[in-house]
């Protein structure tokens, strides 16, 4: 693999690298099923840095929710291992949080939105006044300041999303992981949400792993793509977007750069559904 | 009718019904008022014999008289204490056992055969037992509404605590719930639909096998009432009191729908849409 440009903030090579956020090493995962086991995931290995968001792409059926949930401790993984902060995963972590793709179920329907979002604050013992702040900040964060006494079923969709988000927010995780997030979203409201995580990412101090199955919102979101091939899935490319940080909807879409890094992504994700097993050459400088 | 446009506007609403239809309430009260005719016109007309039916211009005056005295309310008061009391022993038995049952895999399918065997023995197959155990105290009639009454329940409950869906319990799981904020935040609400289903197919079941019981075993109730009134060929009085019986169980059930109305607002079935 090519080794994609490097900002020169980052230190990689000699002396002592600082201990990743999240590590992942060997990943394997095959799910028992009834006599016929499926293979989700053969051989995944790649780290996340403090506070970076990377992006993840991959076709469908390519174990990318395989892979979340093995993250999230939701799931052991048959082999490998992951670690957080040092820590291996052995169950949910303190200091992560999941936006779930299904944010209409995901979302309890008999509380408010107010107290969808300071629940899982009473069950980690935050304080009373700070679960209070915590509340009211993350709904101002994603406007929906004025929704927080409507139930989530009095939403649109979008806006659960945000509530969705929102609590996620709130819980102040340091690993932020969501699974297609905005794949039931209407394009507008899709790139308002986009802004909405970006700008989060940016003001609080989170790592975000954020699955995609949309390379367009993968470029125009992460600091680096990983792409995994289709199943038995393993790490088929990865790339740095080396696009401004101050990304926009018309103007970083509009960049040649942009339709450059998408091009290639796409390529890859082609090959990786034709199933070749070959790092190809990533995109010129 | 003059009200029949503001009935049909709010019914167009909730139900997007055709607009020549006539609310649902309004057919229901005209439906009720015709079987309120045929009943009166049969021993009228002889169709039936008016010794086995009276009218029902006889019954009501019976069901007045009875109305007015002591011994008629003491009687509701006992069948709907037997039944109320029954039904409540049955719930706490129920959401306590389905819980603790419904939640662990290998105990739910080691109960499985035993509750399809015990379930379907009718309650009143009990009442030797009942008898035997209790003679005509109040606690026959608690033993068979208990019975009767707790599989309807039960069941129920372990339905409800099976159907909780995964993403909420994968959220629950990823916010790192305790086991007693699982119980109360996910289990709870997730079954509450299924418990509530339960307590108002058990009120029915607790108030038939009340009445039952007080017929058929002669402890204190409107059940033994009716007995009494038959034995003594009152047979207007019979009547009488069955329409009781059916004016306490119209009434456990509205009440019940009631309660779920309110407890339920969140849920799909209850604010008329379809899930998201
Ligand atoms: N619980 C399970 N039991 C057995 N096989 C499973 C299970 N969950 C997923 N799989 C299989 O694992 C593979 C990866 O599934 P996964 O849901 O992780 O894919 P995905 O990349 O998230 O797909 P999509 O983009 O469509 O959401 C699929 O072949 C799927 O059939
Ligand atoms: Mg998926």
């Amino acid at each position: 693999m090519p080794e994609p440009a490097l900002p020169p903030d980052t230190s990689q090579g000699s002396g002592p690298m600082p201990e990743p956020m999240l590590d992942v090493v060997g990943l394997h995962k095959t799910y028992p099923g009834d006599g016929r086991p499926v293979e989700a995931v053969r051989d995944l290995t790649f780290r996340l840095e403090h506070g970076e968001f990377v992006c993840v792409v991959g076709p469908s059926g390519c174990g990318k929710t395989t892979l979340l949930k093995c993250l999230a401790g939701l799931m052991a993984p048959t082999s490998g291992r992951v670690e957080l902060a040092g820590r291996p995963v052995t169950g949910p972590p303190a200091d992560l949080a999941v936006v779930f793709q299904e944010y209409g179920r995901s979302l309890f329907p008999w509380l408010t939105v107010r107290a969808n979002v300071e629940l899982p604050l009473i069950e980690k013992g935050t304080g009373k006044a700070r679960r209070r702040e915590l509340v009211e900040e993350s709904l101002a964060a994603v406007g929906l300041s004025g929704s927080a006494d409507a139930h989530p079923w009095q939403l649109s969709g979008g806006m659960q999303q945000r509530v969705a988000i929102a609590r996620a927010v709130a819980y102040e995780p340091a690993v932020l992981l969501m699974d297609e997030p905005f794949a039931a979203v209407d394009a507008q409201t899709r790139g308002d949400l986009e802004d909405l995580v970006r700008d989060i990412w940016r003001r609080l101090d989170v790592t975000v792993l954020f699955v995609t199955h949309d390379i367009d919102e993968a470029v125009y979101l992460g600091q680096r793509v990983l792409v995994l091939s289709a199943a038995p899935t393993v790490l088929q490319e990865e790339v740095r977007v080396d696009l401004p940080e101050e990304r926009d909807q018309l103007d970083t879409r509009k960049d040649p750069r942009f339709a450059e890094l998408r091009a290639w992504a796409y390529a890859e994700i082609q090959r990786a559904k034709a199933d070749v097993h070959r790092s190809g050459a990533g995109p010129r400088e | 009718m003059t009200a029949a446009p503001a009935a049909r506007t709010s019914d167009a609403r909730t139900s997007g019904a055709a607009p020549a239809a006539a609310h649902p309430a309004l057919l229901g009260t005209a439906g009720a008022l015709v079987f309120l005719a045929l009943w009166e016109a049969a021993p009228r007309t002889g169709l039936v014999d008016a010794r086995a039916l009276p009218p029902l211009s006889a019954v009501v005056p019976e069901l007045v008289d009875r109305a007015s005295g002591a011994a008629y309310w003491i009687a509701v008061g006992d069948t709907v204490a037997a039944a109320g009391l029954g039904l409540a022993i049955a719930l706490a038995a129920a959401l306590a056992l389905g819980f603790a049952v419904g939640s662990v895999p290998v105990l739910r399918a080691y109960t499985a055969s035993t509750v399809e065997f015990l379930r379907p023995i009718p309650s009143v197959a009990l009442i030797p037992v009942a008898v035997l155990l209790y003679a005509t105290d109040i606690r026959s009639t608690l033993l068979l509404v208990v019975y009767a009454s707790f599989w309807q329940i039960y069941i129920q409950v372990l339905y409800g605590v099976a159907d909780i869906d995964p993403v909420v319990e994968q959220t629950a799981r990823s916010f790192r719930f305790g086991r007693a904020a699982r119980v109360r935040h996910v289990i709870w609400p997730s079954a509450l639909p299924y418990v509530l289903t339960g307590v108002r197919l058990g009120a029915a079941v607790a108030l038939i096998l009340a009445v039952t019981a007080q017929l058929v075993i002669g402890s204190p109730g409107l059940g033994k009432q009716i007995q009494a009134a038959q034995a003594g060929g009152a047979v207007p009085a019979v009547y009488a009191l069955i329409l009781t019986t059916g004016a306490l169980g119209v009434l456990v059930n509205v009440g019940v729908r009631a309660l779920e109305r309110r407890v339920l607002r969140w849920h799909p079935a209850v604010r008329g849409e379809a899930p998201v």
